[in-house]
């Protein structure tokens, strides 16, 4: 006899309870979303008794409102985005992928990059499974590069940090980076590039995928709880000490300091930060508040913004496990064209903005 | 006797589903050989796109996500029984 998974969370209550749990959740996020700023507030100047307007007591008031903030938003979204989420799978983006042509496919891997969560463990199964599937290399490389560049929790960092116009506005340029780079990557023909045994792997025979899986909606919202747990435990540090330093900035750095080398005028700031983000890796967590602190200081948007995406989206670590599919000329080609995309779309925002 | 595989890299994720099916096994005191499949060629071979993946008698039974423990205790015991 077999033991049926689904019988048990299909039950009526559970799906209800499940859904009051949310309610409940929700109802105290808005609470304590309400009552963070008086009690940031208060802490600073009461309880610490530190002077309005003093330097320490501006940077503190900023770190004890700003890390519950942020820390709350993060919770709350990541937590619908994850549910969101429970619909899309990479192995279903490569069937609704695999027939369409460049251009299109392009397209669609570039948005389904945007939405699927990125692990960076993940890219080369990915990488090799859509070579199996015979997609276009240039529509898997779109895959690969917006897959990192847009995160859920960048997005999520930038609304509280510097609101919906420049959160939409990062969504917007991460996916036509991508489609873009991986349109021209296409274009190249750099299938010899590509280690061999990429294309000598063969699926068993007898191998059958469809273990889905007709998700309840209790069992949605807690896989959803999970990943929400998982994701806001890795970022709580770098949330931490990313607004500590950025409060640092904010109340110490002198106004206008950075206007000289990361504003508007100095033409040379875009690629200069782009090629200083390339190497370095950190959790859009810790690099969102510390760019906003360099914002204040006379750094411009472009700049700001161009230096974040070449730091989560280009990586050491990444290009290290890439390297196993890729021969290093493609990777190197790779971080050309995506950092050349980078850069031309921070001139962009200088301009504009 | 089970044959359970684990398919992934070596990432942080894949080493969490090592964990909790090596303890499931040794509660249940089964007989299971747990082996882990680090090799990109041999994880392929499964036809998954994202690991960590979870192989029961040659059946994937998950990929993309560490499942619960639950989950696996009641995979585990389905395959005992069908086995």
């Amino acid at each position: 006899m077999q033991i049926d998974l689904t019988k048990f969370p299909r039950q009526k209550n559970t799906e209800l309870r499940s859904w009051a749990l949310v309610a409940l959740a929700a109802a105290a996020w808005i609470v304590l979303y309400n009552i963070i700023e008086p009690l940031a507030d208060w802490l600073a100047y009461g309880l610490l008794a530190l002077e309005h307007g003093s330097r320490l007591g501006e940077s503190l008031a900023f770190f004890f409102y700003d890390v519950p903030k942020l820390l709350l938003l993060l919770s709350g979204m990541i937590f619908v985005i994850s549910l969101l989420q429970t619909f899309i799978d990479t192995q279903k983006v490569r069937t609704l992928v695999e027939k369409r042509g460049e251009g299109i496919g392009n397209a669609m891997a570039a948005f389904f990059g945007a939405v699927t969560p990125f692990c960076s463990c993940s890219s080369v199964p990915l990488f090799i499974g859509f070579v199996q599937a015979g997609i276009p290399l240039g529509i898997t490389l779109t895959f690969l590069i917006t897959s990192p560049l847009i995160s859920e929790v960048a997005f999520v960092m930038l609304i509280g940090m510097f609101g919906w116009k420049i959160a939409l506005l990062y969504l917007i340029s991460g996916t036509t980076i991508g489609m873009i780079s991986g349109f021209i990557l296409g274009r190249m023909k750099l299938e010899r590039y590509v280690e061999g045994f990429v294309y000598d792997i063969k699926p068993r025979a007898n191998i059958d995928l469809n273990l889905e899986e007709k998700l309840t909606w209790s069992e949605r919202i807690s896989r959803s709880w999970d990943s929400t747990k998982e994701i806001v435990r890795k970022v709580f540090w770098f949330v931490i000490f990313g607004i500590a330093i950025g409060a640092g900035i904010h109340g110490f750095v002198p106004e206008n300091a950075l206007a000289g080398i990361m504003g508007k005028d100095a033409w040379w700031s875009v690629p200069v930060s782009v090629l200083i983000g390339i190497p370095l890796y950190s959790n859009p967590a810790g690099i969102i508040p510390i760019v906003s602190a360099l914002l204040d200081k006379g750094a411009s948007l472009g700049t700001a913004l161009a230096f974040m995406m070449s730091v989560i989206a280009l990586s050491l670590p990444e290009m290290i496990i890439l390297r196993r599919v890729l021969k290093p000329q493609l990777i190197a080609i790779f971080i050309g064209v995506i950092a050349a995309a980078i850069i031309l779309t921070g001139y962009m925002f200088n301009l504009v903005m | 006797m089970l044959t359970i595989k684990i398919l992934g890299s070596g990432c942080a994720n894949c080493k969490r589903l090592e964990q909790i099916v090596r303890k499931i096994v040794e509660e249940m005191s089964i007989e299971a050989e747990v082996i882990k499949v680090m090799e990109y060629p041999d994880i392929m071979a499964y036809g998954i796109t994202s690991t960590p993946g979870l192989v029961i008698n040659e059946k994937v039974m998950s990929f993309g996500r560490i499942p619960t423990p639950a989950e696996v205790t009641i995979w585990v015991a389905n395959a005992l029984q069908t086995a």
